[in-house]
């Protein structure tokens, strides 16, 4: 079956800095991937890519069979892909319900608000406050939230655990299993490992703007020394 | 006869009057700035030439074509809108990515050539543009002499004011606009079409301007100038009520048309640079404004 979404020889700049350096992965329908790397090898860079935020990009990017490199980025959500970005994005001049209301539902198979508000219950508690008035975790919370009210065939998560207290990293863990599921597919750059070893169904390995490795969860007790040395943990 | 600080009441009352209407334009308009520049991030100069663009649209409609005042009143905005977005679509959008100094120099310039060809076509001198029949004439409301379209353009000001309010503050079409204010990708990676978003938002300005000109017309002399002599001062109300602050304009637009009025009661030789005085004092004190987002 052909992946949901497959990027070959992907290539990006930031002006003349050549950041992205032949990016090869696909993502199966359901499956949970998790790209790991140290600071500034590229993950963010390849979620930003993909999504179409960064428009200096050659190479192929593959969504449900249809070329998305073509597609500005209005139109990346409407094909199936929605993106939170590692600084989360919640609008201070929107309460959280408006937040939650925003971004256009562009298939069916979403959530709804109330099966939104029993995975999170906090969001409908402070439903009326402005959104940057909550816990660092409870944005994360409405910034996952917010996305899965659209009818998104791919979810892709900028580090969500970043500066989170451990107890909201396990919530968080939770919700991507629930998440799974029901039957979505997720993309996220993690370097909280702990946290990805017990989400992700699949690793990529990136290092200097190109994948080095790509493994299943099973096999990771075996690419431990790899690990360390890509890593430097 | 009453006195209300040593001044007669009737010329208390007739000046808080005309406070109050001049307050009207001075909110439409710098409510309109407050919504382009919030979004665009544009000072848009040309302002005052699309407020002078309402009032010729409705003078020259009613020439050309006998349309009336109340019909103008909703095609003249309409038409000036869409020249506005046509601008934006064609021109404005290709700056956004420069320093914002091209977009007030590009807005600048529009002004001056617009107001260049009606200058050249109609001339620098006014032109009178009738009360509509309906809003001729006054009322005695016993403390004062009330001309009933004076009255008329403080309420349909103030239903202009909180309509627009209402449409950025409480529709989804205006949660659009707030969240692209502060993350413009991001909303757009949400699946919302920013680029027209900003198109609409900046003929959305320009028709306001155009709608407090149609307004305008039958008050002062419809000509060429009438948008440069108001829109610095609709600046200063901009700046007193905070950049973007899209209450704060409206506030802040009838406040200091009051307090302008006032001034020309108490001590009229100060009256054309109080506001200025005002906004001086503001910047020094609160230079977010009185409204603006970090005061």
């Amino acid at each position: 079956m052909a992946p949901l979404l497959q990027v070959s020889n992907l290539n990006a700049w930031y002006g003349e800095s050549h950041v992205l350096h032949g990016v090869d992965m696909t993502v199966g329908e359901g499956e949970t991937i998790t790209i790991l790397g140290r600071n500034g090898v590229g993950k963010t860079t390849t979620l930003r890519t993909i999504v179409g935020i960064i428009r200096e990009r050659k190479g192929e990017i593959r969504f449900a069979g249809k070329d998305m490199l073509g597609v500005p980025l209005h139109r990346t959500a409407h094909n199936g892909i929605g993106f939170v970005p590692e600084e989360r994005g919640i609008f201070s001049t929107l309460t959280v319900e408006e937040n939650l209301m925003l971004p256009p539902v562009v298939a069916e198979g979403g959530m709804s608000l109330e099966e939104i508000y029993e995975l999170f219950p906090n969001l409908e508690e402070r439903r009326s406050s402005p959104g940057t008035k909550l816990s660092g975790g409870e944005q994360q919370m409405l910034a996952i939230a917010r996305i899965l009210r659209t009818g998104v065939k791919l979810l892709i998560l900028d580090e969500p655990t970043e500066g989170l207290a451990p107890v909201i990293v396990q919530r968080i863990g939770e919700v991507l299993k629930t998440l799974k599921e029901r039957g979505m597919t997720v993309l996220l750059v993690e370097q909280n490992f702990r946290f990805a070893s017990r989400v992700a169904d699949r690793f990529y390995l990136m290092d200097h703007g190109r994948m080095v490795a790509n493994f299943p969860v099973g096999e990771l007790p075996g690419k431990m020394d790899m690990l360390h040395k890509v890593l430097g943990v | 006869m009453t006195m209300i600080f040593g001044i007669p009441l009737q010329a208390f009352l007739g000046q808080l009057l005309i406070g109050l209407i001049n307050g009207s334009f001075y909110a439409l308009l710098s409510l309109g700035l407050a919504v382009i520049f919030g979004l665009l991030r544009v000072i848009n100069f040309a302002h005052g030439a699309q407020y002078m663009l309402g009032a010729f649209a409705a003078m020259l409609m009613l020439e050309y074509f006998g349309i009336n005042y109340w019909v103008a009143l909703i095609l003249g905005p309409i038409v000036v809108g869409l020249f506005g977005a046509i601008i934006e679509r064609t021109m404005l959008s290709r700056l956004y990515d420069l320093d914002p100094l091209y977009g007030l120099l590009f807005t600048f310039g529009l002004a001056l050539t617009i107001e260049g060809t009606f200058r050249y076509l109609y001339g620098a001198a006014g032109q009178p543009y009738a009360v509509p029949a309906q809003l001729a004439g006054g009322t005695n409301l016993g403390f004062m002499f009330l001309p009933i379209y004076r009255g008329w353009v403080v309420v349909v000001s103030l239903v202009a004011c909180i309509g627009t309010w209402l449409l950025i503050e409480k529709t989804k079409l205006g949660a659009y606009l707030r969240a692209a204010t502060e993350n413009p990708v991001l909303v757009q990676a949400f699946g919302v079409n920013v680029p027209v978003l900003l198109t609409l938002t900046y003929g959305l300005g320009a028709a306001l301007a155009a709608f407090a000109g149609v307004l305008a017309a039958p008050i002062y002399q419809v000509s060429p100038l009438m948008g440069t002599n108001i829109i610095i001062v609709v600046f200063a109300v901009v700046v007193v009520g905070g950049m973007g602050s899209i209450m704060g304009a409206i506030i802040t637009g009838y406040m200091l048309g009051i307090a302008e009025g006032l001034t020309k009661v108490f001590y009229p030789e100060a009256s054309n640079i109080v506001i200025f005085v005002i906004m001086a004092i503001v910047l020094l004190l609160r230079p977010a404004g009185l409204f603006g987002r970090d005061a």
